[in-house]
């Protein structure tokens, strides 16, 4: 993945941060809820969401499974449609075919629309090293761009900015990338709008190349389809010469008719919307409509090794709808710069350490970003179990295990740092087995509790229990002495069960 | 029927009140339950850190335990979870690596007879009033894995309202996690005080006296920081309420 993001801080330091943030942490609290509540209502509304939600998943199993096929279908459908495909291996690759496209072109700017992918690939940076600038044309890209910072959020990038920051942001630096904002700009949504539509069509209007992602590909057509709200991805797919489409390999669906169960989860599950208001699908050129060229580059960096494990492949059937981070409290408390990566949240948490391995601080932090409450799994529209995902990672982490990197099966560390961890687990694992020493244990803390301070301030890692919440005091008693204590004489009924 | 209690770890050790209310509750409304004394813990924080190794003895353990009895009753919503939902899987993954298929076969066995409290109370023993007086404002927080893992929906709201003198208010946001997640509590200990502290906060938002669950595990966390912040709401365990009554003193 992109540079950007290369030595971000471990998760729990930036997450910690972000809760001192109260602005942030205001702004967050306010949107999350406000679309998580709409998502319900507009979820609700479906008498056959449970279906869909099936539905969803099994396409997504079923095309993952017969990957190699569709995408197959997939090029020859394009190709014969008058397009041309490419295949990436990894983010460099795909970096310099789309460089190697735009120079080919001869221009030095392109626009895009909206994607996920070339967040994933740091393409903006990587055009920037060959002399190529990159204009963001969805509002909230735009504001994340002109900010100089980075995406929070897989659906609302600028999530964590309010309407004045916003402001701020646009008078400093709009002039610097186009159509300066007037001098008298307010924090009114209208006017903020207004600015953003003035300057962006002078980008719409000037390009001759753009690059997209696509929210689905359509195998039996070679059909790509976007699905976006402002309809800057409708001026950037008709009105350039050329269009460059980067797109991740699992972004593939057999038929059409597979197509519309994705198109009554996603807008649902995103923006509570029943329909998203702009659906734009195109099949290689068409003469004198449209871009006359068409590059449709297909993206693998990590996807085929994700595929390779039974338990984390269902991380693929994500649809990049945004509704764990809605939901999730983790999510609202730490941000989405935390995560390290374009990927926040609960589907972050599970898709970064997949793509990019779990050899970096941050990476390995990532599994442990939850709580495993599963708020997240419950509103995922196509059932990924991001909770067993979660726990599933956290044991390539702590105890290694298998996996696939670069197509070969290799065997992961336990990644350092979790040796004391370990230690205690292997401790409370023995203490488990022998029920006496855990007595005894027991036995020694609530004989010693007159002694324990109210207020323990406990040393090492369990510190970060002690620094905001108190501990319970140990009992008079384990409760299998008051048992033994009171019950013990009839325990034989239990001693002949368990012999 | 032979009914076994699984006290969990965390209530044996820290809290015996909870399981001392289990065993007064059952005995009143007329089940003799056994406590087999071979139990110990059923693994949860090790699988659920990424310790699956280390979990999978205990699973064993428990299988084998618990392996005559008709039922076993837990007051741990996320504890009864774990043997419901993750031994299975263990089982697998142990078969898969080569352990054999014993722990698959007991998990089966043993997996349909794990009841939370409330599961067991209003299922298999089809009561809703427990005969229990608590004269108090109360709030109940149902707890992740018991909400979403369990599905026990309001089998415990239907206890509570059943409970004499008892005034059940409605807790703001109450199916948000409190924050603690096992290990997340010390992993993550920013995130999860934050959490901690809007939970807390809602329940001084309810009006309750008393902050409701079935799981002491989160309900530690929960304590611990209206402990620390002194807010003034405590927090009892389901069972504790369920056991008082008008001769019991509250």
């Amino acid at each position: 993945m992109s540079g950007t993001y290369r030595g971000a801080p471990a998760f729990p330091k930036a997450a910690e941060a972000s809760t001192r943030d109260r602005q942030l942490r205001g702004n967050l609290r306010h949107a999350t809820h406000t679309i998580r509540a709409k998502r319900a209502r507009a979820v609700a509304e479906l008498g056959d969401w449970a279906q869909l939600r099936a539905a969803g998943a099994a396409i997504k199993d079923h095309t993952l499974r017969h990957l190699d096929h569709y995408l197959e279908q997939l090029e020859a459908a394009v190709t014969a449609a008058g397009g041309q495909v490419h295949w990436a291996v990894d983010a460099d690759e795909a970096n310099r075919i789309v460089a190697e496209l735009v120079k080919a072109t001869g221009e030095t700017e392109v626009v895009k629309v909206k994607s996920m992918a070339t967040q994933e690939i740091g393409l903006n940076e990587a055009l920037a090293e060959q002399g190529i600038r990159a204009y963001e044309t969805d509002l909230a890209e735009l504001i994340v761009q002109l900010g100089d910072d980075r995406p929070s959020h897989i659906l609302v990038p600028a999530i964590h900015r309010n309407r004045s920051e916003i402001r701020d942001i646009f008078r400093s630096t709009m002039g610097k990338w186009g159509r300066p904002a007037p001098d008298d700009l307010t924090d009114s949504p209208a006017e903020l709008a207004e600015a953003a539509r003035l300057h962006l069509r002078e980008k719409f209007l000037g390009a001759k190349v753009a690059v997209s992602g696509a929210n689905f590909m359509v195998a039996e057509t070679g059909t790509l389809v976007v699905v976006e709200s402002e309809g800057n991805g409708r001026m950037c797919l008709t009105l350039p010469e050329t269009l460059i489409s980067v797109v991740g390999i699992e972004k593939v669906v057999p038929t059409w008719q597979d197509l519309e169960v994705f198109l009554q989860l996603l807008p649902r599950s995103s923006t509570a919307e029943r329909m998203n208001p702009y659906t734009s699908t195109w099949t290689g050129t068409t003469d004198g409509d449209g871009p006359q060229t068409f590059h449709l580059i297909l993206l693998d960096n990590g996807r085929t090794d994700t595929l390779a494990d039974t338990v984390g492949r269902q991380a693929l059937r994500c649809i990049r709808c945004s509704a764990c981070l809605n939901v999730c409290p983790v999510y609202e408390r730490a941000g989405g710069h935390a995560y390290g990566s374009p990927y926040p949240g609960p589907i972050g948490a599970i898709l970064t350490p997949q793509l990019r391995g779990t050899a970096s601080e941050v990476d390995a932090s990532l599994p442990y970003a939850s709580t495993l409450c599963g708020a997240c799994y419950e509103v995922c529209p196509v059932a990924i179990d991001i909770p067993e995902v979660l726990v599933h990672l956290r044991e390539r982490v702590a105890e290694g295990g298998p996996a696939t990197r670069h197509g070969t099966k290799v065997t992961i560390k336990p990644a350092r740092g979790h040796a004391a961890e370990r230690a205690a687990m292997r401790a409370a694992r023995w203490a488990f087995e022998h029920p006496r020493a855990l007595r005894a244990g027991e036995r020694l803390a609530s004989g010693t509790r007159s002694v324990h301070p109210a207020r323990l301030r406990l040393p090492g890692p369990a510190r970060a229990w002690s620094d905001t919440r108190d501990l319970p005091s140990a009992p008079p008693e384990p409760f299998r002495d008051w048992w033994q204590r009171t019950r013990g004489a009839r325990g034989g009924d239990g001693g002949r069960a368990t012999q | 029927m032979r009914v076994a209690l699984f006290i969990t770890c965390v209530n044996d050790a820290l809290f015996p009140d909870a399981g001392r209310a289990v065993v007064g509750l059952l005995e009143r409304l007329g089940v003799a339950v056994d406590f087999p004394p071979g139990q110990t813990c059923c693994g949860q924080m090790q699988y659920n850190t990424g310790y699956r190794h280390q979990a999978e003895p205990l699973a064993v353990r428990f299988a084998s335990v618990f392996a005559g009895y008709d039922a076993v009753v837990t007051p741990s919503g996320s504890c009864a979870a774990m043997v419901r939902e993750v031994y299975p899987r263990i089982g697998e993954r142990a078969a898969a690596e080569g352990r054999g298929d014993a722990l698959a076969e007991q998990a089966a066995r043993v997996v349909p007879k794990v009841y939370e409290l409330s599961e067991f109370l209003v299922d298999v023993l089809g009561v809703e009033d427990v005969g229990a007086y608590f004269p108090h404002t109360v709030a109940y927080h149902p707890t992740c894995h018991s909400l979403r893992l369990l599905r026990v929906g309001d089998r415990p709201t239907r206890l509570l309202r059943a409970v004499k003198g008892l005034d059940l208010v409605e807790l703001p946001g109450a199916e948000e996690c409190c924050g603690f997640g096992g290990t997340f509590s010390v992993k993550n200990p920013a995130v999860s005080a934050a959490m901690g502290s809007d939970k807390v906060r809602a329940a001084v938002d309810s009006g309750a006296e008393v902050l409701c669950a079935a799981d002491n595990s989160c309900l530690m966390h929960i304590g611990g920081t209206i402990s620390r912040q002194g807010s003034g709401v405590r927090v009892m365990h389901l069972a504790e309420i369920l056991a008082r009554t008008e001769g019991s003193a509250s």
